[in-house]
């Protein structure tokens, strides 16, 4: 696997580790996040995990104080520091073989159909299926969530079963709220927050996505997560979300 | 420690609380928040005695209207907007202590778009996710994650330590308002001199013409009104691609141009963390908080340094904010 480094401004470093999306790739992204997870090194202050990138930013005065051996002239310093960093990470995935945490299964109760999912009579329409059949066929997906973007806790997932793969709404959504299951495309996701979009709703999750009361951990699913969705009852929709709300509550104690 | 009220008479166009931002929550998608002006909070930060990172308000185009009492030091930083007490002007850029209770008013700048308040200690509103920044479109941080309006009511808990300073060596420039000579380094709002970039991870995706144009600084943008915390939308050249080429979606930064449509997009302090448009430059740090002080109508141009000239560059500012610390607090003990 070819490696590129470059630089995103004068305070970020984007490591590449390939140029499509794929398995693969998102494996070495994953390894690589990790281990920044687990050795930040100093003067890092956070880093972004993409589909086939991790750009790390860092304090350019900090980095500055590292003394180089060797600098190159014309490169700016605190680059060169920071790509070495990188560099050195990439070398300790190598020798210990990549490994990464283990990946979790995170289960979703969905909704669907209904005032929670609008769309899933034209989705079934859209495929000549039944309302049932996009239930199940999205249900036995295996999902993977490649990264987390555009919204708090917002997961860019791929495994949707191709035959319920359906284009976005011509005119978006003004508000599309939060919990909101959806496919656009060959993709599915679920919103965090309630945002404006276009994607067709088939059912709503009553499990909150975004925390921001838990500054460790504000959000439920991360970049690697396998997902799962199952269905359930407007009663047990209502349970759960009970539960979660009231959880909610506690923390903002 | 004690705390003073400071009640919102009105709360201007936008004003919200903002530090630094959220450091190490993109990863959870959450974006970064804070100042848009980072150098104006900073030094408004050094000349009421704190640290450059603490919350202040950020007003936008039309300040707030703010009831302080007797006691309380703040400053001003940021785009002039001729703010007065008692209708005695305001100084701009140095500590300014009320000595009796009394309303700030403030209005409009002729140029520049943000004015920040720093007040002497901290404002009272709960850190989340290490931060005291607004996010106002997921309505946490800041004031209930909003901007301010009238009614409300701000807790500052500050030392006694700087007001006592500050009758001892200050003097006094009306009946409510001792202040002292201060120098501290400040943005300018002037849009004439170009605005100094880096090429873009995805520059050479774009025709050399475009090139050429973009960075010459002689072509002009204008900025558009879609120009908010999130975004600045430029209207001018279209700049075109060789080829129509798909970005797989990547992380982005403070300052990003990407380019959408054919249009420039700089990305600000509430960006999306990640982004799927190809980006043709990286506005130098050095100048990013002059960009964040314009607004719609002003018009701008760029030119390309090399990325080891803003590195260089963003640390001498940096070195300079780190002395201008010093020095205040030689002043301010």
């Amino acid at each position: 696997m070819s490696i590129n480094f470059s630089p995103l401004g004068e305070a970020a470093i984007l490591v590449s580790f390939g140029s499509t999306i794929a398995p693969a790739v998102h494996d070495a992204v994953r390894s690589f996040s990790y281990a920044l997870e687990r050795q930040p090194f100093a003067g890092m202050t956070e880093y972004i995990a993409a589909y086939t990138s991790v750009t790390i930013f860092y304090d350019p005065v900090v980095l500055a104080k590292e003394t180089l051996l060797n600098p190159e002239e014309g490169v700016p310093y605190s680059y060169q520091v920071a790509k070495l960093k990188a560099e050195a990470i990439v070398r300790s995935i190598d020798d210990k073989g990549g490994k990464s945490a283990d990946a979790r299964v995170v289960r979703v109760p969905v909704c669907y159909g209904g005032e929670y999912g609008p769309d899933l009579a034209d989705v079934a329409r859209y495929h000549k299926m039944t309302e049932q059949d996009v239930i199940e066929t999205h249900t036995s997906g295996d999902y993977l969530i490649y990264m987390i973007g555009f919204a708090p806790g917002f997961p860019y997932v791929g495994g949707l079963p191709k035959s319920i793969a359906t284009p976005r709404k011509k005119s978006p959504r003004l508000i599309i709220p939060e919990g909101s299951v959806g496919i656009a495309g060959e993709q599915t996701g679920i919103y965090p927050i309630a945002t404006p979009g276009g994607w067709q709703l088939i059912g709503r999750t009553p499990l909150s996505l975004f925390r921001p009361d838990d500054d460790d951990d504000p959000t439920l699913l991360h970049a690697g997560d396998k997902l799962e969705f199952y269905a359930i009852t407007a009663d047990e929709y209502d349970e759960i979300k009970r539960a979660e709300d009231a959880k909610k509550g506690g923390d903002a104690s | 420690m004690t705390s003073m009220k400071i009640k919102v008479l009105d709360g201007g166009l936008m004003t919200t609380v903002q530090d630094m931002g959220r450091v190490g929550y993109q990863k959870y998608g959450i974006i970064q928040s804070g100042a848009i002006d980072t150098f104006s909070l900073a030094v408004a930060n050094l000349a009421v005695g704190n640290d450059t990172h603490e919350a202040a308000l950020e007003m936008t185009l039309k300040g707030a209207m703010l009831e302080l009492k007797r006691g309380i030091v703040f400053v001003l930083a940021g785009a002039d907007m001729m703010a007065t007490i008692g209708g005695i002007p305001v100084p701009m850029h140095r500590p300014v202590l009320v000595t009796q209770d009394a309303t700030l008013v403030c209005g409009g700048p002729r140029h520049g778009a943000r004015t920040y308040i720093a007040f002497a200690g901290n404002i009272d509103v709960p850190k989340r996710m290490a931060s005291r920044s607004t996010y106002m479109r997921a309505g946490i941080g800041g004031y209930d994650g909003r901007a301010l309006k009238d009614g409300d009511e701000l807790t500052i808990s500050s030392d006694e330590k700087i007001t006592k300073k500050l009758y001892e060596i200050g003097h006094k420039i009306s009946d409510t308002m001792i202040s002292v000579d201060w120098f501290t380094p400040r943005v300018t709002t002037d849009t004439t001199r170009p605005i100094r970039v880096t090429r873009g991870l995805q520059a050479d995706w774009f025709t050399k013409e475009t090139l050429e144009s973009f960075f010459s600084s002689k072509e002009r943008y204008r900025v558009t009104v879609q120009a908010d915390r999130m975004g600045y939308r430029l209207m001018g050249k279209t700049l075109e691609l060789k080829e129509p080429r798909e970005l797989i979606s990547e992380p982005v930064a403070f300052g990003t141009v990407q380019v959408a449509d054919g249009k420039p997009i700089v990305l600000m302090a509430d960006r999306q963390t990640t982004g799927g448009y190809p980006k043709i430059a990286q506005i130098a740090m050095v100048d990013l908080p002059r960009f964040g002080q314009t607004r719609a109508g002003d018009t701008v141009s760029f030119s390309e340094i090399s990325l080891a000239e803003a590195e260089r560059l963003y640390i001498e500012q940096r070195t300079l904010i780190a002395k201008a610390a010093t020095a205040a607090k030689l002043v301010l003990g």
